[in-house]
């Protein structure tokens, strides 16, 4: 708590002013939320209001626990036998984190596309079919299908060849695959870690044009180190640092362009302009 | 040693190392030792080339050879009007028969299958058996038999005097086919094979379903930290070198005696009950099942720790449930290689001996087992008994033995690196 | 923004909090209605709908006891507003009126999975269990009887059951003598092929040489015992006379045990060279060593611990061996030290006698158990201690 008062409220309650006592809502709030893996301390009191239905860019240097807070929002730390999480993270009010709710479910709401395209070793069909069917989809399956690889700006590409093995496509249409199989399952949160980083400049573009889309209808999170990007396709920007412990904290939540032309804090600036480490 | 003597002897003037000729000297014979232990390292995995082709030459040279026979009556005596034995028809086989062996006999083979029902090849190994009587005097090696045929001849003319002598392959269709006997010429190892596939069948449904399970277990639920999967997972590193016929003990104890109610079959009032007992088939492939689940376990794991992490995320992602990811991603992917593991294990069993010998396979029997609550014997039991007796043409029927056991383990080998190598380019594709 | 301004923004906040708390509440009557549940089930929801804010201040102070002023405190809270607003109702379930019930609901069928592949990890427990109730149970009986004792047992040099002689020492000698020679021809062995497959060979050979090592390893052990029978023993005999060596001797029998465990010390051994780093090789390149000097001063002694833990390992497996040694070793338990002479190991008697007519509970059943145990022992310490040697000293070269 007295960790938190030092650091000037001044930062995140800007953002919220400017936007939570609007109209909008939030997708995700995180409050005094820090994670530890064992003893090591990776993310510590982390305060964050993440609006719905606009892109929200993490980034900072690596290391910082972008990803660590990222797998926090749909408890995919809980597969890390190591990691303790800590405060709460509340989605729809509820806290996700409360014994009574399941992980399960509270994934097959909040999606992820991962660095790494990772495809299932299975048709490209069968990619998108599985979650939904495990989800209990007893609908059409080829329209829903081929909805999701619409949305995913996929299917132009792969119509001829949903038969085949997922693992013939490029790195980029894997990718986008995996976003189609996110959002098949019709989530309200996509969480993306670096989802373009191992791509081409053109394969990227796609991805970003794609989020932009996709961001009409979903709220989406997604962790860069790239500052370009960021400031090209988010919303909003949060920027995590690590402090002497090499424990990651929330420097500065706020308005995209806020961050990047005016940021509050010193170490952002630095970071934003290169003169970071 | 020698290189230090060098170095002071050598030493130049100002540097502390050897340079010059007698530096020069000194590589010399530093990589002449090494050349010599080069050789040295190649003749030992030359001898172990080596050994491994005197084995199976070994066994090769006693399945095929020459024999010495000599029969009660000569087969050529019971041509009629010149027709050989083989070609008559079997009436005249059964006439034949009728004429050599007791009344009683034939009224007993009446009884067992009337001679209306026989074939005529079976009439025709009667006379074989009751009627020519072929006695086994000497046998030879597949080398001798080949590089020495003149010795052989002398040899059989001199010991045997009459003895027929012809080549004989050990290895034959009907060695597989006809169940044991005690006539060495006539015995064969159906009754082992049938006994070795139901043991093995037993084996699988036995320790496959566990053996995966628990491997999920143990890579998938089990925390690491948890003192109770810790110990079962030091307990199964264990378990793997407990030498086999402590396991067979274990089945004795267990299965065959506590157990016997159930491995008898007598729960299921199944068989004759006066001499049921619980040396069965079921017993011998429970024992078998509890002696490889720790390789089954071992293998599973480790292929279940090859399943690539993203894998699992992405079904996480996707809000699937934990055995949801397991059964559609992890499994598939797990399956060759724990279905490569699964085949060595079961390889294994295959070829144990002692564990069965002391769970109680039975010496003779010449019946076909019937289920799992039979008395059985397999075939490396039948191998063990055969080699275990002195007359050398028992030791033929055993190398035949092995023949048919080796083709039968090796088939399974080779499904398993044909398993590995496709699984290893479908990665290689991925 | 002070102090005033935040507390007022958190009560906003708080207000927004409570009407969507009321309309959860609805949601939860409908759908708890629709399930047929009681309502009793999720008290809190209700009290969340009409929480009074005094409830929620004061919620707030507990959670910030440690914050020394209470504006402060309250200021800290602001930042977080939803949250503290949820806390407070101590059940956060539907606190902020959800589209979803994100609810833990009871997958009996995956709890029943888990508990069935627990059970199946749990066997192998059982299993260890089990053969130290039988080896234990049956021992004790055979050490009850009034011709037995443990001194006797360990003392005796003769083993004759028909006399009631049960003095161990014939079988342990014939059992050591055959694991002896068996090492004796499978170390070096062994260990000169794990050198050479790991430093000399190239790829290509590696890949034809494993694969006859794995078809050695995978030979029946049966097949040995002939082996070791039909050949192993002619050959002896034809070499140092027929008057030395017996039909049956230790000597063939342990030869090929030798032969059998070879594929077992050289992988093992080649694992452990080849998870040498190369670094190190290179290094001693770098300083002029030969091959040689680099496979045997550096990689090997780097590797020790496993090619250690891999002797250990075939030591146990020569003295577990059973089928080579009742073939090849002889029938008749004998006090000898001649290899060339017929001896009777441990296994070669239990088979032997539980391959004849064997009654439950004479002395002789109980026999070869205490036997048994004794063998158990033997290889589980061996085992053991190579678990514990690889363990101990594994870091040094990761
Ligand atoms: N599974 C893990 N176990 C232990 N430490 C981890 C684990 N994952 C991440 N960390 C540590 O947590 C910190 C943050 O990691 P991460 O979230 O991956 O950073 P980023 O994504 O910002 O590069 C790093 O110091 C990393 O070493
Ligand atoms: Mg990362």
């Amino acid at each position: 708590m007295t960790v938190a008062l030092e650091r000037p409220a001044q930062t995140q309650s800007s953002q919220s002013a400017a936007y939570a006592n609007g109209t909008g809502s939030f997708a995700i709030e995180a409050g005094g939320m820090g994670v530890y893996y064992g003893n090591f301390c990776a993310v510590r009191d982390v305060d964050m209001r993440v609006p719905t239905n606009k892109i929200t860019a993490i980034i900072g240097p690596s290391g910082c626990g972008k990803s660590t807070v990222l797998r926090c929002f749909n408890r995919m730390n809980d597969l890390i036998n190591s990691a303790r999480i800590e405060g709460e993270v509340l989605f729809q009010g509820q806290n996700i984190y409360d014994d009574s709710v399941d992980p399960v479910e509270v994934r097959r709401r909040i999606g992820m596309v991962f660095q790494k395209a990772n495809p299932f070793p299975k048709t490209i069909y069968e990619n998108v079919a599985w979650g939904t069917r495990i989800n209990g989809f007893r609908g059409d399956m080829d329209e829903m299908v081929e909805k999701a690889l619409r949305s995913a700006a996929l299917w132009d590409e792969v119509k001829d060849k949903l038969q085949q093995s997922a693992l013939g496509l490029s790195g980029g249409q894997q990718q986008r695959l995996c976003i189609a199989r996110a959002i098949a399952v019709e989530p309200e949160i996509i969480l993306m870690d670096e989802p373009a980083s191992a791509l081409d400049p053109i394969a990227t573009l796609r991805i970003e044009d794609l989020m932009k889309e996709l961001s009409e209808k979903y709220t989406i999170i997604v962790v860069t180190h790239n500052m370009q990007q960021a400031a090209r396709i988010s919303d909003f920007t949060a920027f995590f640092s690590v402090d002497e412990y090499r424990t990651g904290n929330l420097i500065e939540f706020d308005e995209t362009e806020k961050i990047f032309t005016n940021p509050s804090q010193k170490s952002t600036e630095d970071y934003i302009t290169g003169r970071f480490g | 040693m020698a290189l230090d003597q060098r170095q002071t002897a050598t030493q130049p003037a100002g540097g502390l190392m050897p340079s010059g000729p007698a530096y020069r000297e000194q590589v010399v014979t530093r990589q002449r030792r090494g050349r010599r232990w080069a050789i040295i390292f190649q003749a030992a995995m030359l001898s172990g080339i080596i050994a491994l082709c005197a084995l199976l030459f070994n066994i090769l040279n006693q399945s095929f050879g020459y024999v010495a026979i000599i029969n009660n009556i000569d087969p050529a005596e019971l041509a009629i009007d010149g027709v050989p034995l083989d070609e008559l028809t079997k009436d005249q086989l059964v006439g034949i028969l009728e004429a050599n062996v007791s009344a009683g006999l034939m009224r007993r083979y009446e009884h067992d299958m009337p001679f209306a029902q026989r074939t005529s090849e079976n009439v025709h190994e009667l006379i074989l058996e009751r009627v020519v009587e072929p006695q086994v005097q000497a046998t030879w090696g597949l080398f001798e038999s080949v590089f020495a045929r003149g010795s052989v001849f002398a040899e059989a003319e001199e010991r045997f005097p009459g003895s027929d002598v012809y080549f004989r392959s050990w290895l034959t269709t009907s060695f597989i086919s006809k169940s044991q006997s005690s006539e060495p010429l006539r015995a064969g190892v159906r009754t082992a094979i049938f006994g070795s596939l139901w043991v093995v069948a037993i084996t699988i449904l036995f320790s496959f379903p566990i053996g995966v399970g628990a491997a999920i277990y143990l890579e998938e639920y089990a925390h690491k930290e948890r003192l109770i999967n810790r110990l079962i997972q030091t307990n199964i590193n264990n378990l793997a070198g407990v030498p086999s016929i402590i396991y067979g003990m274990l089945g004795l104890a267990i299965f065959v005696r506590i157990l016997e109610v159930f491995t008898s079959g007598a729960f299921l009032g199944i068989g004759d009950q006066s001499t049921a007992n619980g040396r069965t088939i079921i017993s011998a492939g429970l024992t078998l099942g509890l002696l490889i689940l720790p390789l089954i376990i071992i293998n599973g794991q480790e292929a279940i720790r090859a399943v690539p992490n993203s894998l699992r995320q992405a079904g996480f992602g996707l809000g699937a449930t934990h055995w949801q990811v397991i059964w559609h991603h992890v499994l598939p992917s797990a399956m060759p290689g724990i279905l490569t593991g699964t085949i060595l294990a079961i390889s294994r069993a295959i070829g144990e001996t002692a564990p069965l010998v002391v769970v109680g396979a039975s010496t003779f029997i010449a019946l076909d087992p019937s289920g799992p609550f039979s008395k059985f014997t397999v075939l490396p039991i039948q191998i063990y008994q055969w080699t275990s007796r002195p007359q050398d043409e028992f030791r033929n029927l055993a190398a035949a033995a092995i023949l048919v056991l080796l083709v039968l383990l090796l088939t399974m080998n080779a499904s398993a690196v044909l398993l590995r190598n496709h699984f290893d380019r479908g990665q290689a594709n991925a | 923004m002070g102090p005033k301004s935040r507390v007022s923004a958190c009560k906003k906040e708080t207000g927004r909090w409570q009407k969507a708390g009321e309309e959860a509440a609805r949601n939860w009557e409908l759908l708890t209605a629709n399930r047929g549940e009681s309502l009793g089930l999720r008290p809190a929801t209700q009290t969340f709908a009409g929480l009074p804010a005094e409830v929620t201040k004061e919620q707030g102070e507990i959670m910030t006891q440690s914050a020394p002023v209470a504006e402060a405190a309250i200021s800290a809270e602001s930042m977080r507003g939803p949250v503290a607003g949820a806390e407070s109702t101590g059940e956060t379930v539907l606190g902020g009126g959800p589209k979803y019930d994100l609810r833990r609901r009871p997958r009996v069928a995956e709890s029943l999975i888990q508990g069935f592949l627990f059970l199946c990890g749990a066997i192998s427990i059982l299993t260890t269990l089990g053969i130290v109730y039988v080896l234990g149970r049956e021992s004790l009986l055979f050490f009850a009887n009034e011709e037995v004792n443990l001194l006797k047992f360990f003392g005796g040099t003769e083993w004759q059951p028909a006399i009631s002689r049960f003095g161990i020492w014939p079988l342990v000698t014939a059992t050591l003598m055959a694991s002896l020679i068996a090492m004796a021809v499978a170390l070096p062995m062994g260990l000169c092929i794990a050198i050479y497959l790991s430093e000399y060979a190239g790829q290509r050979t590696r890949s034809v040489l494993k694969p006859i090592l794995e078809v050695l390893a995978g030979i029946p052990t049966v097949v040995y015992g002939y082996f070791a029978l039909t050949f192993m023993t002619p050959f002896l005999r034809g070499i140092l006379g027929r008057d030395i060596v017996e039909i049956y001797n230790t000597a063939s029998a342990g030869i090929v045990i030798g032969i059998l465990v070879i594929p077992l010390v050289s992988s093992m051994s080649e694992d452990a060279l080849s998870a040498v780093p190369g670094s190190l090789r290179q290094a001693s390149y770098g300083l002029g060593a030969t091959r040689l000097e680099t496979a045997v001063r550096i990689v090997l002694p780097a590797a020790l611990s496993g090619v250690a833990a891999a002797f250990i390992v075939a030591i146990s497996r020569a003295i577990g061996e059973t089928m080579i040694v009742a073939i090849a070793a002889g029938a008749g338990p004998n006090f000898t030290f001649s290899p060339f002479r017929a001896a009777e190991t441990m296994t070669g008697h239990i088979v032997r006698i539980s391959g004849g007519d064997l009654s439950y509970d004479s002395i002789d059943y109980n026999s070869i158990f205490a036997i048994g145990l004794l063998l158990f022992l033997m290889t589980l310490s061996l085992n053991i201690l190579s678990q514990w040697i690889v363990r101990r000293f594994r870091e040094e070269y990761e």
